[in-house]
């Protein structure tokens, strides 16, 4: 019994990393511009794909096809922010979301269109395979990858945030933009920098989740709904927020699906209608 | 070569030079094209394409025109849309794909209707055939692998207890049902059975993996529909080390798809499944069938049950076209269908004469390493398997 | 994010709502000349026809919440299959197979879901109904999976067997005589929506839409009326979906579905929002955009409306409605 709740704990700390690091990015900006992003997902999935394709034609090791996915989507993404979002930032949310769901269409036709139909997936380097023993109860070598990877984003996030003068801005930026400005902050060049990051991070969780989920052209869409929840259940432009709605929601849709298999899709949606309706601004969103 | 046009323009080209009572039949392909299923709909697609291009002199002088259409989200209606199109626009002679349990069922009322033969290249829940007097399978349905898998993991492997893990919609309910009956006909005892998620996205599979690692059972049965699921089911059985811990995973040879076999890694050695078809089959007709698929769409490219599906599907078709000298009535193509014999890549295949379903060859697959290649090694094999749940009448396949 | 929502609606800047308090204008006739028009121009079509005129009745439904008070929701799918799933069990297991009669009962079992959801619901906001009613449409689908056996699940409900309209006029493989029907459906549900706009209550709506603060700092009633609103658009798109289900005798759960939810909200937005025969024009190009680009390419066709929306969202600010209009402005200040 105390074995399952350390392995539920394990697995939903794994899970809730994926959703963390896929999630940070658009809560941050969302809470900056008030943007409605429904696209987020392609960067997840165009991270997937940079990662199969560099693992299989460049040969390049996995954990050196991370950091690059990180780049060159991060790098990619400034040119959509500048071509698709920057000239809807005044424009009304419906706008907005129009526009967002276009281009998760146009991607998916596009990475069909290059990638094809078929899943593809990614052969872990033998290290990261198999289990390691921890004694008491032996743990997937991924899953405590993953936790590590996890733990040392959110610690790089949270020094850059609270530590940095970039930090500080973006704090700002957040909390009101129009003072923001005011003090001299150009909050559209800060937002194209956080935007990229968000993506790039992004990128890296959608080449994390090929092992786990598999990658089909429909990830951006699939998973849509999963990164909202918990950009909205932690509360928009929070970093703590979103680490712990995502630790919230993989713990609990992990601890559902173990003890009641059948019902175990209904938690994740019933914790957060619960969670928005006693608290509707998100666990740390900002009041206005 | 993978454009539905230049079959068109080569049959067309073939048409100008052959005499004035030529006919050309008109074949609707309703598939999943996009989306969520888009990996099956091309399987199907390069089978029966590859089937017309290698056999459309046979029917000569008639031609053979395809209309595709794609059956988008599951949800019976986009399907049904398009076959009405079909029939009431187009007038298609006959019908073929349906990748989707509830396209096939949607669509059968308009088969009856228009009174146009339906060919199903996939839907496997097992009393589609009898929705419609126009429906012939030549898929499969998901009562064959389930029943003989049941069967052979309480007889030859020897496994007492098992856990059923299925994708929460009704093909895997069926095949849940047929491996309980096979499993439990043989001794053996069913110790859980659960819903692993649904079939629209793949979840994470570890807590379901997790619990039934803890209930540490003999076998694991798991269901999932082929493709992306697939892949997530085998690694998660691997990272999870189960066969450490002394479960075997078994199931219906969706689990291993010969087009993703590769993706999965090594932790798919070893696997046992039951299916009808593998693109590693030691057969004269499965090298040739292998072959000419690898010449038309690249070395990458491997055909799996799906492919098969759509080539035999087209096999079949053809069989009528030529029987009917071109003439596509459909309780005469019907008629033409019943019976049918044809020596496919999956072995001999046949459509039963009563229930217009198919009966064929079911295979017990190992899973090995072939140099750097995971291969198919068949270990056993039973002949001539007719779908157990309607000959055992059970629920909605007795009524 | 809550104080965004006020200008959602109407494109961020101040559009005069096109249907006041004025009687009608002759424009008006345009579409229902081209949806009658249909019938004998392009008789082949007809059951795409069919397919365009639910789409626009679910649009309307949702222009009436979302382009008039401003209630943004990505759950509307819910309301839709609630009356999909009400016609079609009416029939598969109650025996019950007259179709008007099944309409109505599927727009009342509709309304009521709307109002009770509503009444919690739209106490909020901005992105946060927007997430409430997504979960919440997923909870119902959620529901109506575990109730498979009744709803058919995931393969769908069978045995849905409507009688002939007005005991005569069966549904045809051209569907005819279906699409007659949903036209006519289509027109009384319209003159409903209509009243209701240019109607004092309608007006109240914009308020809300327009200022919240406002409204309430007035004494207006305004959760009161947003339930009221809700709860009759609730009703027609139940309706929607219970024309959807006698249609296609055929109900599977992607009528709760997200995608459906994206698809209407789409169509309102392309066509413009507030607007009433925004709906029309919305609904009618994405539904027949979506059938030619699938058929053009099977595979790819996703690319193509991905790149109308985002074309639309570019260079026509306010919907294909709001071209609409500035082109009949031009021509206007011309003559």
């Amino acid at each position: 019994m105390l074995s399952a709740a350390v392995s539920i704990l394990f697995d939903g700390l794994a899970y809730a990393m994926i959703l963390f690091i896929i999630a940070v990015g658009l809560s941050i900006t969302m809470g900056m511009m008030n943007f409605v992003n429904l696209a987020h997902g392609v960067f997840a999935a165009a991270g997937g794909y940079a990662t199969v394709t560099m693992m299989r034609a460049w040969e390049l090791p996995f954990l050196a096809a991370l950091p690059m996915a990180f780049l060159i989507v991060g790098a990619t993404s400034v040119i959509f922010e500048r071509l698709l979002y920057a000239p809807l930032y005044r424009r009304s949310e419906l706008d907005q979301v129009l526009m967002t769901i276009g281009f998760v269409f146009m991607a998916i036709g596009a990475f069909t269109y290059v990638w094809g139909p078929n899943p593809l997936g990614i052969e872990l380097p033998p290290y990261l395979r198999g289990q390691v023993d921890l004694g008491f109860r032996s743990f997937p070598t991924y899953r405590l990858f993953m936790i590590g990877i996890g733990f040392a984003m959110i610690l790089a996030l949270w020094l850059t945030f609270e530590r940095t003068l970039l930090g500080a801005r973006i704090r700002a930026a957040v909390d009101n933009r129009r003072m923001a400005q005011s003090l001299g902050i150009n909050v559209g060049r800060l937002f194209t920098l956080t935007f990229a990051v968000g993506s790039g991070l992004a990128a890296v969780g959608g080449g994390l989740a090929v092992e786990l989920i598999g990658l089909r052209p429909i990830f951006a869409i699939q998973n849509l709904v999963l990164f909202l929840i918990v950009v909205s259940v932690g509360g928009l432009g929070s970093i703590r927020g979103a680490f712990l709605a995502a630790l919230l929601l993989g713990i609990i849709d992990t601890a559902g699906k173990y003890v009641w298999p059948a019902g175990g899709g209904f938690f994740i949606y019933a914790v957060t209608v619960a969670v928005l309706l006693s608290k509707p601004e998100g666990l740390y969103g900002k009041r206005d | 070569m993978q454009f539905g046009p230049l079959v068109a323009v080569a049959t067309l080209a073939l048409a100008l030079v052959v005499s004035a009572e030529a006919k050309t039949v008109k074949v609707g392909i309703v598939a999943t094209f996009s989306g969520n299923g888009a990996e099956l709909g091309q399987q199907i697609e390069r089978g029966y394409e590859l089937y017309l291009r290698l056999h459309v002199r046979d029917i000569a002088p008639h031609t053979i025109e395809i209309v595709k259409r794609d059956s988008k989200r599951p949800d019976g209606a986009e399907a049904k849309n398009a076959v009405l199109e079909l029939i009431a626009r187009e007038k298609v002679d006959v019908l073929a794909g349906f990748v989707f349990s509830p396209d096939a069922m949607s669509s059968a009322p308009l088969a009856t209707q228009g009174k146009v033969p339906m060919i199903i290249m996939n839907a496997g829940t097992a009393w589609i055939p009898k929705l419609s007097p126009y429906i012939a399978r030549v898929s499969f349905s998901m009562w064959q692998a389930g029943y003989v898998m049941g069967e052979y993991a309480a007889e030859k492997m020897g496994h007492k207890t098992a856990i059923i893990g299925v994708t929460d919609y009704p093909p895997g309910k069926d095949s849940a049902d047929a491996f309980r009956l096979g499993f439990e006909s043989k001794g053996g005892k069913i110790v859980d059975q659960m819903p692993i998620g649904g079939p629209a996205e793949v979840p994470d599979f570890t807590p379901y993996f997790q619990r039934v690692k803890d209930a540490k059972p003999n076998a694991f049965y798991v269901f999932v529909p082929s493709g992306n699921h697939a892949t997530a089911v085998v690694k998660t059985y691997a990272n999870l080390g189960m066969r450490a811990a002394g479960i075997e995973l078994i199931g219906p040879g969706d689990i291993t798809p010969d087009s993703s076999l590769q993706e999965m890694g090594d932790g798919a050695v070893g696997l046992i499944v039951v299916h009808h078809y593998s693109a590693d089959y030691d057969t004269p007709e499965n090298k040739a069938f292998v072959k000419a698929w690898k010449d038309s769409y690249g070395a990458n490219s491997t055909p799996d049950f799906m492919g098969v599906q759509g080539y035999d599907g087209m096999a079949a078709i053809m069989h009528a076209v030529k029987k009917l000298d071109g003439n596509m009535d459909g309780d005469k193509v019907m008629d033409a269908l019943k019976g049918w014999k044809f020596a496919s890549p999956r072995g001999p295949i046949m459509i039963n004469p009563d229930t217009r379903d198919i009966i064929q060859n079911e295979y017990v697959h190992k899973i090995i390493k072939d140099g750097a290649r995971l291969k198919v090694s068949v270990i056993s094999k039973v002949d001539q398997v007719k779908d157990q749940c309607i000959e055992l009448k059970v629920g909605r396949c007795g009524q | 994010m809550a104080s965004g929502t006020s200008a959602a609606a109407t494109g961020g800047e101040k559009a005069p709502p096109t249907l006041g308090q004025k009687g009608w204008d002759w424009a008006e006739a345009l579409p229902w000349l081209v949806l009658v028009g249909a019938l004998f121009t392009f008789p082949g079509y007809l059951a795409l026809g069919c397919q365009v005129i639910v789409m626009i009745i679910f649009a309307l439904s949702l222009d009436l919440v979302l382009g008039y008070a401003g209630i943004i929701t990505l759950g509307h799918a819910a309301l839709f299959g609630t009356g999909a799933y009400a016609a079609g069990m009416l029939s598969a297991h109650g025996g019950w197979n007259e179709p008007i009669t099944g309409l109505l009962f599927a727009g009342a079992v509709a309304g009521l879901v709307g109002f009770a959801s509503g009444w919690f619901l739209l106490r909020y906001r901005g992105l946060t109904l927007l997430m409430l009613t997504l979960a919440t449409a997923i909870l119902l689908q959620e529901l109506a999976n575990t109730l498979a056996l009744y709803t058919g699940g995931f393969d769908g409900l069978l045995g849905i067997a409507i009688d002939p309209l007005l005991g005569r006029f069966d549904n045809d493989l051209f569907r005819q005589n279906y699409y007659v029907y949903g036209l006519c459906v289509l027109f009384v549900l319209f003159l409903v929506v209509r009243r209701i706009v240019t109607s004092p209550f309608g007006q109240s709506l914009v308020g809300i839409r327009e200022n919240v603060q406002r409204m309430n700092a007035i004494g207006a009633p305004v959760h009161g009326r947003l339930v009221a609103v809700y709860t009759i658009a609730a009703a027609i798109a139940g309706i929607a979906g219970g024309l959807f289900a006698q249609m296609h005798a055929f109900v599977t759960l992607q009528v709760m579905g997200f995608q459906l939810s994206g698809a209407v909200l789409i169509a309102v937005i392309l066509g413009g929002a507030g607007r009433l025969y925004g709906a029309f024009i919305g609904a009618t190009i994405y539904v027949i955009l979506e059938d030619q680009l699938a058929k053009l390419s099977p595979e790819f066709w996703e690319f193509g409306v991905g790149l109308v929306l985002v074309a639309t969202v570019m260079f026509a600010r306010r919907g294909l409605f709001g071209v609409a209009e500035d082109i009949a402005r031009l021509g206007k200040r011309r003559s």
